[in-house]
């Protein structure tokens, strides 16, 4: 009986231990210094993927028969607001994508612009942060190639990509690295699976970054800009999610 | 004939160990194996509950390249409580932060064991198994000593026994390196640099159905682990593996 005893305390101490530890975890993170010490992963995870992975490694592409029966939309479904309602009701023919900032020569591309350039066509597959995969084909010209079009200037680091859609009430951006907006996987699409894009999946433009989570293919392009730091726009971090929820700036992983 | 059931990890072929007279202090565990083991059960416990929290934002498995909610999950996992994920409430971007970053802690920590224990002899030394414990008259009698709560030879007390030795072999050399295996396998980033991994394990989907058949038994194995443990006598085993003496039990 005591053996008996003594064990179900030993039990407590050792299960309880690692319960603590699951405990302790959320204190953990509300120190400041172990939060960045948590937060230096992503630092960590993106400077091992630049030393392991090429450059212009290209992601995993397949087959028209790999592709998902149905491409699931996710994060904003429909913009819903006037403006974008408007640019729906006449198609889109008065959409221009701006392309300024940091650049020698500002461009003002309409769709007819995009289709008109050497279009890449890829059937890669939509990784979602939440765990779920989509494989679907997408049509658009090389980000890379507007870029050239437009004449990056000296100390353009970074593009951010301003969005028509609001989420939660905040306007939704993103923004890549020059390594990940001159690969060449990395397209302004405007059609999936060989049909203009719908307003779902982001009409009539979104952008694919295909070594990266979704979150970061942004949906409903409006601008591109190139800067040299992400500081002072949104609230720094260089993206809606990043600056709201915590999640990586390099979502690679 | 004797009837009586062999003790676990019995060698018939070794000399009994002198220096390991029942009631004396051996030493049992080297510093590298004490500091990897404490290293990765931290790294193990963050894992398995930010993974669990991680789980939650979208608990359908899947076979092959794809896999969304209009798509055929073979497996519908419940929602895990809040009291064994990290954190407590749900937050996809916290549990992934505590995740990829002891994801790091874990592989790195396992690889350094690894050339530790291959370089230094460890595994060869005390993980080889010999063909006689592999023998059915042999498993057998390590079941009922382990029936009997019986977990060493008294003659070679600091051998492992066969079960030991099996479920170290499998959770060092198969479960963890599946785990990261699969882990490396759901980066889009890691995708594009080593597309063989996904090729290995038939697409991505695949990777994260074996991703969560590999952390839930390195779970099963834990608990088991920590009952044995206990079974075991946890102070003299907590001690060994803290400061590396083992009293050898009378």
């Amino acid at each position: 009986m005591n053996g008996r005893k003594s064990i179900i305390a030993r039990r407590t101490i050792l299960t309880g231990g690692a319960g603590l530890l699951l405990a302790g975890c959320d204190r953990i993170v509300q120190i400041p210094a172990a939060r960045r010490i948590l937060f230096a992963g992503e630092e960590m995870q993106r400077g091992l993927h630049r030393a392991l992975v090429d450059r212009a490694a290209l992601a995993p592409e397949y087959t028209a028969a790999q592709r998902s029966p149905i491409f699931r939309a996710n994060g904003t479904r429909d913009p819903g607001t006037p403006e974008y309602g408007a640019m729906v009701a006449n198609r889109f023919a008065d959409w221009r994508l701006a392309v300024g900032g940091l650049v020698a020569n500002p461009l003002s591309l309409s769709l007819a612009d995009l289709r008109a350039l050497p279009n890449r066509r890829q059937i890669t597959r939509h990784d979602c942060v939440e765990g779920w995969s989509a494989i679907g084909q997408w049509t658009g010209p090389m980000l890379g190639n507007v870029l050239k079009a437009a004449g990056l200037r000296d100390g353009a680091r970074y593009l951010v990509f301003t969005c028509a859609d609001l989420y939660g009430g905040l306007p939704y951006y993103e923004s890549i690295d020059l390594v990940d907006a001159f690969h060449p996987q990395t397209i302004l699409a405007w059609a999936l699976n060989g049909h203009p894009l719908d307003v779902a999946h982001g009409a009539p433009v979104r952008l694919r970054v295909e070594r990266q989570l979704g979150y970061k293919h942004a949906k409903y392009l409006m601008r591109i800009d190139a800067v040299a730091s992400l500081a002072g726009i949104g609230k720094g971090k260089g993206g809606y999610w990043e600056d709201n929820v915590d999640y990586d700036w390099y979502a690679g992983i | 004939m004797d009837t009586r059931p062999v003790p676990a990890g019995t060698d018939a072929g070794a000399p009994p160990d002198p220096a390991a007279a029942p009631g004396t202090a051996i030493r049992r565990h080297g510093l590298a194996t004490r500091l990897w083991h404490w290293v990765n059960a931290v790294a193990v416990i963050v894992l398995l509950g930010s993974g669990l929290g991680i789980s939650n934002a979208h608990p359908r498995l899947y076979w092959g390249q794809y896999g969304a909610n209009f798509d055929t999950a073979w497996a519908q996992l419940p929602r895990f409580p809040a009291w064994i994920t990290i954190p407590a409430g749900y937050n996809l971007a916290i549990s992934r932060r505590w995740h990829l970053f002891f994801a790091l802690v874990l592989g790195f920590g396992l690889l350094g064991y690894m050339l530790w224990g291959m370089i230094g002899r460890h595994f060869r030394r005390d993980l080889s198994l010999r063909r006689r414990e592999l023998t059915p008259a042999h498993l057998w009698a390590d079941v009922r000593a382990h029936w009997d709560f019986r977990f060493h030879d008294p003659a070679r007390p600091r051998d492992y026994n066969v079960f030991q030795k099996l479920s170290y072999i499998g959770v060092l050399f198969v479960l963890l390196p599946l785990a990261i295996l699969t882990g490396i396998a759901l980066s889009p980033g890691m995708n594009a640099g080593w597309p063989w991994v996904l090729d290995l394990l038939g697409g991505r989907q695949s990777a994260r159905s074996i991703h969560f058949v590999a952390a839930v038994a390195i779970g099963v194995f834990t608990v088991v682990h920590l009952v044995l443990v206990i079974l075991a006598g946890a102070g003299n085993e907590l001690r060994s593996m803290v400061t590396g003496w083992w009293r050898v039990p009378q």
